[in-house]
């Protein structure tokens, strides 16, 4: 982005102003994030940052609410973290299995109505998550699946097969079809051909759509409100709850955690990615 | 020569255009199946109650349930003149029903909505009615109170009889539809609604204008970059879209907060006193703010991916060719970048307006949006038909921002990271 030599000084200048313009814009996109990072190992019980802790001294950090997360009495964490990873990963196999497929089909050049099934299909990604939970809470009620993880699960695999069905549909546009067909000729049945030629091709893209139908599901708090009862409460709902009551430094904690989980998802997504563009790459030529 | 001869067979004898359109067929109905799983499970389990939700909003055979004999007496009754004694009779059977299971106060607070005066004249019903003789029901209820000898009031029983009503809708809009049919608006005092959709829509807006203004320039960056810069600034665009909502709204909690981190900020370098840190938080400037940052990074993805296709030469050439930086970004850039433009824009505004997490946390009242409020009604006050009322009138307001979406970009350009 080095500027010519040639450039006028009001160039340089906006140029200038242009890039701080851009750190200011990035430092507002990350920076609240690393805001939560310090003030999770306070010492103290407020959630601004002591004296102690602007002259670092060394008596002003603790590791107390991490302890309060895991060991708290009456914590709803520990609960509130298994019931988030059964469900998120019973989610993701649903929607993994019912996007995969249903992609499958979709980015066939035989499949009719192609536009409104596929307009079907990524609905709930586009209808505003409240309106899918008022829907999704009186059919569950109505088959008594409210309060139970059944019926979190399936509500999650509502939400999160969208994501699964454009990741797969992406990574098929680049598919080259003529390998199933050469499978097919050499005297491969249709289920072998597909585990052995199609899903290594694809995997790339369904373990990202997956990895968004998980992040999805231990993510989602508008629909489970209406959805959980007790025993059924998540870590969103638990962090939910606190925000709304008193902000402790637990949740800080929590959300520390959080966001190292969600910075190794990043990293792997990320890894998928360009893995699915080097294998698409070679199909194509 | 004979058509029959033209036909090309295969080898089994048959016309090799009937054989290849059953190979068709069977791929057709091949890929359907593969689909029809998903497919199924979201009708079942999602469209269908989306369809439920209408016919909720809708339904309105409380009162009905609770009078059935009344209305079945009425069915003879013109409306005109005060009813005839059979209907009173039926009405006072209703009614001592409704006292006895002691529901009696769902029916007050149902009709008072159609005409006001009806709670004080059913209480006062309610207690003299134990010393009501057999027979002649009309004249011992009409000596309860004189509205009961008025025939408004029995014409108001009357008209909540359908079953049908659009009455939520209108509700919905601060509207009412009084006695004589027309719909007027409610008194100022009640009119809470409207107020709500159009901060809604305000918020919205704002919160993608904002976006917009700071993507832009963020994606433009990124996309000039070379490699393995743009590589590690992409991640401060993607750590926080894969972050928990709730843990970046916490964040923006404890950063807004009067003795946050922006507010020392802002009296460190002088901005404000130290005894005068304004309220950044439970207000609109929360939300803002937070739902800004958590909805830029669905901005600069679509950006992003646009702005990358376009390739430097065209700037290169415009300048070349007599254009001032300025004009040459004006006239050949930006015009390249409206479909990113549309596909970002189109996304953070449907986002936005339907946003519930962000505003209830950080808000306040004067931050609360429209799903705020059909939370509440499903939650707190339990009236599910309003509830889906207003759900369907967003959903309506959605459908036709994506409907403009799918005509300016299409649905298949939705790109994800």
């Amino acid at each position: 982005m080095a500027l010519p030599k040639y450039t006028e000084t009001r160039y340089r200048i906006w140029h200038y102003v242009y890039l701080i313009f851009c750190s200011g814009v990035f430092i507002f996109l990350i920076a609240p994030l690393f805001v939560i990072f310090p003030l999770s190992f306070n010492a103290e019980e407020f959630l601004v940052f002591s004296d102690g802790m602007k002259r670092l001294e060394p008596d002003a950090f603790s590791l107390r609410w991490y302890e309060d997360m895991v060991y708290g009495t009456k914590n709803p964490w520990g609960l509130a973290a298994k019931n988030s990873f059964i469900i998120a990963i019973f989610a993701t196999i649903g929607s993994i299995i019912l996007g995969t497929t249903a992609a499958l089909g979709l980015s066939s050049r035989h499949m009719p109505y192609k536009g409104l099934i596929m307009a079907t299909l990524i609905s709930p990604m586009i209808v505003p998550l409240i309106i899918s939970g008022v829907a999704i809470f009186f059919f569950m009620a109505k088959v008594g699946l409210a309060a139970t993880h059944t019926g979190i699960v399936l509500a999650h695999i509502i939400l999160g097969t969208p994501f699964v069905v454009i990741t797969v549909t992406a990574t098929l546009t680049g598919f080259d079809h003529s390998v199933t067909r050469a499978a097919s000729s050499l005297g491969s049945d249709p289920v072998n051909t597909f585990m052995k030629i199609t899903l290594p091709l694809i995997l790339p893209g369904v373990i990202s759509g997956g990895l968004f139908a998980f992040v999805t599901s231990f993510d989602e708090v508008v629909v489970v409100l209406f959805l959980a009862g007790l025993e059924n409460t998540t870590i969103p709902i638990q962090m939910w709850t606190g925000l709304r009551e008193q902000l402790s430094p637990t949740i800080l904690a929590v959300a520390t955690c959080l966001i190292v989980l969600s910075t190794l998802i990043l990293v792997t997504a990320e890894l998928l990615r360009r893995r699915s563009e080097r294998i698409r790459g070679i199909n194509v030529n | 020569m004979s058509s029959e001869t033209q036909k090309i067979l295969t080898t089994d004898g048959i016309p090799l255009e009937e054989s290849l359109k059953k190979a068709e067929k069977k791929n057709k109905i091949k890929a359907f199946l593969l689909v029809c799983p998903l497919l199924l499970f979201l009708i079942i389990t999602y469209v269908f109650p989306i369809g439920d939700m209408l016919f909720r909003s809708v339904d309105d055979r409380m009162v009905t349930n609770m009078l059935p004999k009344t209305y079945q007496a009425m069915e003879k009754w013109d409306g005109k003149e005060l009813p005839e004694e059979e209907v009173f009779a039926a009405f006072y059977q209703d009614y001592k029903l409704l006292v006895e299971e002691k529901t009696f106060g769902k029916l007050a607070t149902q009709l008072n909505y159609e005409k006001n005066g009806f709670k004080s004249i059913l209480k006062k019903l309610q207690r003299k009615m134990k010393k009501f003789e057999k027979g002649n029901y009309k004249e011992q209820i009409m000596n309860v109170h004189k509205r009961w000898a008025n025939v408004e009031y029995w014409r108001a029983i009357k008209r909540r009889a359908p079953a049908i009503s659009y009455s939520k809708y209108l509700k919905g809009m601060d509207l009412i539809e009084d006695e004589s049919g027309s719909i007027t608006q409610v008194p100022e005092d009640r009119r809470v609604h409207r107020v709500l959709w159009l901060r809604t829509l305000e918020v919205a807006f704002f919160v993608t204008l904002f976006c917009f203004l700071m993507a832009y320039p963020i994606a433009h960056l990124l996309a000039t970059l070379p490699m393995k810069y743009s590589n590690l600034l992409m991640i401060c665009v993607l750590l926080p879209f894969w972050t928990s909502l709730l843990v970046r709204t916490a964040s923006w909690m404890i950063l807004l907060q009067q003795q946050g981190v922006v507010n020392d900020f802002f009296v460190w370098i002088g901005l404000v006193a130290d005894d005068n840190r304004p309220e950044m938080m439970y207000n609109k400037t929360g939300t803002y703010v937070a739902m800004t940052q958590i909805l830029l990074p669905f901005m600069v993805l679509p950006l992003y991916s646009v702005m990358k296709t376009i390739s430097p030469s065209l700037m290169r050439a415009g300048k070349s060719l007599g254009g001032t930086p300025f004009v040459a970004f004006w006239k050949v850039y930006f015009p390249l970048t409206i479909p990113g433009i549309g596909a970002g824009c189109l996304l953070v505004f449907i986002l936005a307006i339907g946003y519930y997490i962000t505003p209830a946390l950080v808000g306040g009242a004067s931050g609360t949006l429209i799903s705020n409020q059909i939370a509440f009604h499903m939650k707190s006050t339990l009236d599910w038909s309003f509830a889906s009322a207003m759900g369907l009138m967003l959903l309506a307001g959605v459908l036709a921002i994506y409907w403009v979406y799918n005509k300016l970009v299409g649905v298949d350009n939705i790109k994800l990271g």
